[in-house]
């Protein structure tokens, strides 16, 4: 008879089978997603050093040369050439600089003022909590892409232009999940027993809300990463991004995409690919980090 | 000549495994005990002793990770652990139902109390709406709800505390089953609410020969309510018997302490005699007896070796070196102790 | 001199409904209580939900303003008091909540935790405070290697411990307990309570003690308050009260509390029907509805609290036999009795 799943006789050892898959995941970490990531960032550290050519000139001889594995190509321009000669491994070592200065930074920029802000219409309440909330509303309600090309278009294009427009679009949805997690942060007992202790609402703020809402902070940074460097290539392609010569992974895309029709392939698939494994690796990882955090963010 | 028990226990164990089968929480650990129809048991532990890992494994419900390990549950003669999943369901909620702590989450939101009452009644009698219904309306009545007609189209959220408590009574004891497990059933209602539904529970236990287990902390409920008492600690069941007899003359050091520690309304002067340090974790038993960092009469033996189960009294069961029977003589003597 | 008096004290909720926010109604929370606490001891309240224990101890605590009444804090008015009178009284008066997982942040260490009052009220140099605190988990028995841990690697027992180490902190003259052993498991509450009492001796504290297990709060205190939607029904010494009480809601609730032996022997009285809200009290006396000794005049009219026999009591069953008719009784009255 067969015995039923809830009764046995002896507890179970897992198969030696599956240790090698376990291994993957050292301890529970998601090491595919890090590593990555971890070698774009160094990439983007040493590009000075691993680059084999300057991105920004190219030699005119040399252009639409296709990468060295397809005949025609040469082990001296690895993925190619691309419209000016141009070296593309090249241009894609620097673009991971772009890409990762301003992800990083518009995410810190925006996480610092949509925390901000959470705290204080979280906590405060009243007419403060109103005001602010129906500013994020408002905000919210902008289509964002759009909402970026017209303040693009009106500062103009520069890196730091950029970032400070994406963490302009970007602050409100720290705003709205902080907040939230603010309203029932204060009714726990340790913010009462502050208030009983004589400290002042700011001291409260810094000391018992924001360390305890860091952790989401940090995990919604990770997700919108990913959200934030696709906007980044979107308005590069667009032309209002980072600006030439500069080599970005999406204006790489929109200069390579007339050379598609006449199968100038690499020119568009890798940086491309590349906008994939980054967006990917952060989405994992931002993935792993709320479901280990879990009871906050069970909303996202 | 007895009759045979209706709820007997033999050597049962549950286990809770980690998923890579390293860790072993040893929940309920070689559990015996004995109910007869009509008797009211109460199982006393604090957190982390595994009276509700009990309860579930009565009732087959455990969670995934959990195993029955050994031992086993006979229920009216048939061994409950070798049952499948499909005869468990016509046992679940029929023969044996289960009340538990929190009403507002043992009832569902978004049905009525009439289709939550009469849901047992369809399933495991097969009666057609109109027929449940009307049994519904009546158990209503028999836990004492007023109007009980508007009450069935009403939905939980609209009742008290209370009232839910004795929904939750109604639903389970709409198939007349003949255990009815009531785990801390009463911990989040008021005193004079508590005082209504404790009553409740006894006249349906004598209207309808129901044998009952009250799982809790609280030993206020068992000198109430029970006429058996088993106490638990860290998976193991330390003291079984009579309920007068252990309050009068507890085997275990454990619960001496227990009775000790808690304030008698009656007793002025009465110093409480706390119990020194912390319940114990499962996953990291000491060796010998559980109770023994924390026994004001431990000795070297204790830290050795777990104590059997001793036989102080007839009817009386405490796991304890100290209830062990004298050598010569075959007497039995219960371990003294000031109270 | 008491440390505590409360005269009429209320605390009104306005009650809003419907999508534009008319008033529709008042909670009336507290209703015109008063209570004394004297130096050295234990005011306990009991009552069930909705009674206004809690939002007494909030009262109590400066964490909501009360909408009527006066309390007087070292028989100086509170409301009457300037900043300086105002921070004095922040600082005598601290408290000790029922949930140990919630009291104590998890991302500070024990010792910043505990040290939070000083730093926050006095000009201490550092190596002061971390003396002070040494003191403080002494005197709570937690070894002193405790300041650099976390709250996670503490049971709930010892959490409570440190909660009560921190409120100590500024030496104050009262504690607000509330439900301070309720999440505790049972072989832990002796220890908590027991030390309660040794601080109380040692320090001279005194305590408000809100509890729903009634032998722990007769136990503990040496004046018991009942409270029953928003107003004291019975206050009195605590032992007498709890052996004879005289209101019937008294009466019915000490006999709802659950025995400490199976021989012991009570009269069950099971009151009818619910707890009542307080968005809607009945009239007259807010108990009539239950009560098993209700006439026609509890329907129409409320009773006052009275003196009787060493108790003070609102109840019309005592209206004969009581003394000091009249509003209100003395204050001074309550500390005399027993």
């Amino acid at each position: 008879m067969s015995i039923p799943a809830d009764v046995v006789r002896l507890p179970t050892p897992s198969p030696p089978r599956f240790a090698a898959i376990r291994a993957l995941r050292l301890g529970d970490v998601p090491l595919v997603p890090l590593v990555i990531l971890g070698i774009i960032a160094l990439v983007a550290v040493f590009a000075n050093q691993l680059a084999p050519h300057n991105p920004e000139i190219g030699s005119l001889t040399a252009r639409f040369k296709p990468p060295f594995w397809v005949t025609g190509g040469s082990t001296e321009y690895l993925f190619g050439t691309d419209q000016l000669g141009r070296d593309v491994l090249s241009r894609l070592i620097f673009g991971a600089r772009v890409s990762m200065v301003v992800g990083f930074t518009a995410v810190f920029f925006a996480g610092i003022v949509g925390t901000a802000l959470g705290i204080i219409s979280g906590y405060l309440g009243g007419w403060v909590d109103q005001v602010i909330m129906r500013v994020t509303d408002t905000w919210l309600a902008l289509p964002a892409l759009m909402f970026a090309i017209f303040l693009a278009s009106i500062v103009g294009p520069s890196m730091w232009n950029i970032v400070i427009i994406l963490g302009l679009v970007y602050w409100t949805r720290y705003a709205r999940v902080i907040r939230g997690e603010v309203l029932s942060l204060k009714e726990r007992e340790f913010v009462r027993l502050a208030i009983v202790a004589g400290c002042s609402k700011l001291t409260i703020m810094r000391r018992h809300i924001l360390p305890n809402v860091i952790n989401s902070a940090v995990v919604l940074g990770t997700l919108m990463l990913g959200v934030v460097i696709i906007t980044e290539a979107t308005l590069s392609f667009l032309g209002v991004g980072v600006p030439p010569p500069e080599p970005a992974w999406g204006l790489m895309l929109s200069d390579g995409k007339q050379g598609l029709m006449v199968g100038y392939w690499w020119l568009t698939v890798f940086p491309g690919g590349c906008i994939v494994l980054m967006v990917l690796s952060a989405n994992l990882l931002g993935d792993w980090l709320r479901v280990k955090f879990d009871p906050q963010l069970r909303q996202l | 000549m007895t009759a045979a028990p209706l709820l007997e226990l033999d050597n049962l164990s549950t286990h809770y495994v980690s998923a890579q089968g390293t860790r072993v929480v040893r929940a309920v650990d070689e559990v015996s005990l004995r109910l007869n129809a009509g008797e009211t048991l109460g199982i006393v532990g604090e957190s982390g002793s595994g009276k509700s890992t009990l309860a579930l494994t009565i009732l087959r419900v455990l969670p995934p990770a959990a195993r029955i390990v050994g031992g086993r549950m006979l229920f009216d003669g048939e061994d409950l652990v070798t049952k499948s999943d499909a005869e468990m369901q016509h046992i679940r909620g029929k023969r044996i139902a289960m009340i538990l702590q929190d009403p507002m989450a043992s009832l569902n939101p978004l049905f009525t109390i009439g289709d939550q009452v009469a849901e047992p009644i369809r399933v495991h009698e097969g009666a057609r709406r109109a027929t449940a219904w009307s049994r519904a309306r009546d158990l209503l009545k028999a836990v004492r709800i007023p109007s009980p007609e508007t009450r069935l189209t009403q939905y939980p959220h609209e009742m008290s505390g209370g009232m839910r408590q004795r929904i939750v009574g109604a639903i389970g004891i709409s198939c007349e089953p003949r255990l009815l497990i009531a785990d801390e059933p009463t911990t989040s209602l008021d005193l004079t609410i508590q005082a209504q539904y404790l009553r409740l529970l006894h006249d349906l236990q004598q209207a309808h020969g129901l044998a009952l287990i009250f799982i809790t902390h609280n030993l206020g409920i068992v000198a109430k309510m029970c006429d058996q008492l088993a106490v638990m600690y860290a998976g193991r069941m330390v003291e079984s018997g009579p309920v007068s007899r252990i309050f009068n003359a507890p085997a275990h050091p454990y619960t001496r302490a227990l009775l000790n520690s808690i304030p008698r309304m009656g007793d002025p002067d009465q110093r409480l005699v706390a119990i020194d340090g912390q319940p114990p974790d499962l996953s990291a038993l000491p060796p010998g007896c559980s109770f023994a960092p924390r026994c004001p009469q431990v000795m070297p033996r204790c830290r050795n070796a777990a104590p059997p189960p001793f036989a102080p009294e007839e009817g009386r069961v405490a796991r304890c070196w100290l209830a062990e029977p004298a050598a010569v003589g075959g007497d039995f003597r219960v371990a003294s102790g000031v109270a | 001199m008491p440390v505590l008096e409360a005269a009429g004290l209320s605390k009104h909720f306005a009650a809003r409904r419907g999508l534009f926010g008319g008033d529709r109604g008042t909670v009336r929370a507290v209703d015109g209580i008063s209570f004394t606490i004297e130096r050295g001891q234990t005011l306990g309240i009991v009552g069930e939900s909705g009674c206004g224990k809690t939002t007494t101890a909030k009262l109590v605590l400066g964490l909501e303003v009360p909408t009527g009444g006066t309390m007087r804090f070292e028989g100086r008015d509170l409301q009457e008091l300037d900043t300086a009178g105002r921070r004095h009284y922040r600082k005598s008066v601290q408290a000790v909540f029922q949930d140990p997982y919630a009291s104590l942040n998890p991302r500070m260490r024990i010792g910043a935790i505990i040290a939070e009052p000083l730093v926050t009220n006095e000009q201490l140099a550092a190596a002061e405070v971390r003396e002070r605190v040494l003191d403080l988990l002494d005197m709570v028995g937690l070894p002193g290697r405790a300041a650099d841990l976390f709250p996670h690697e503490f049971s709930g027992g010892q959490r409570q411990r440190i909660a009560i180490a921190r409120a100590l902190a500024l030496s104050p003259a009262l504690i607000v307990l509330d439900e301070p052993v309720s999440a505790l498991d049972v072989s832990i509450r002796a220890q908590i309570l027991n030390l309660l009492r040794d601080l109380q001796a040692r320090l001279g504290l005194s305590y408000l003690f809100i509890a729903h297990d009634l032998a722990a709060v007769a136990h503990m205190s040496h004046t018991i308050a009942v409270m029953y939607l928003g107003k004291i029904v019975e206050t009195g010494e605590a032992r007498a009260l709890a052996r004879a009480p005289k209101h019937p809601y008294t009466e019915a609730l000490f006999s709802a509390a659950l025995p400490s032996h199976p021989d012991e022997r009570r009269e069950e009285i099971i009151l009818p029907g619910e707890v009542p809200s307080p968005l809607n009290p009945p009239s007259g006396c807010r108990f009539h509805p239950r009560c098993p000794h209700a006439m026609t005049r509890c329907a129409d009219e409320e009773p006052m609290l009275r003196y009787v026999e060493g108790r003070i009591v609102a109840c019309h069953l005592y209206d004969q036999g009581g003394e000091a008719s009249g509003a209100a009784v003395p204050l001074e009255a309550v500390a005399n009795a027993d």
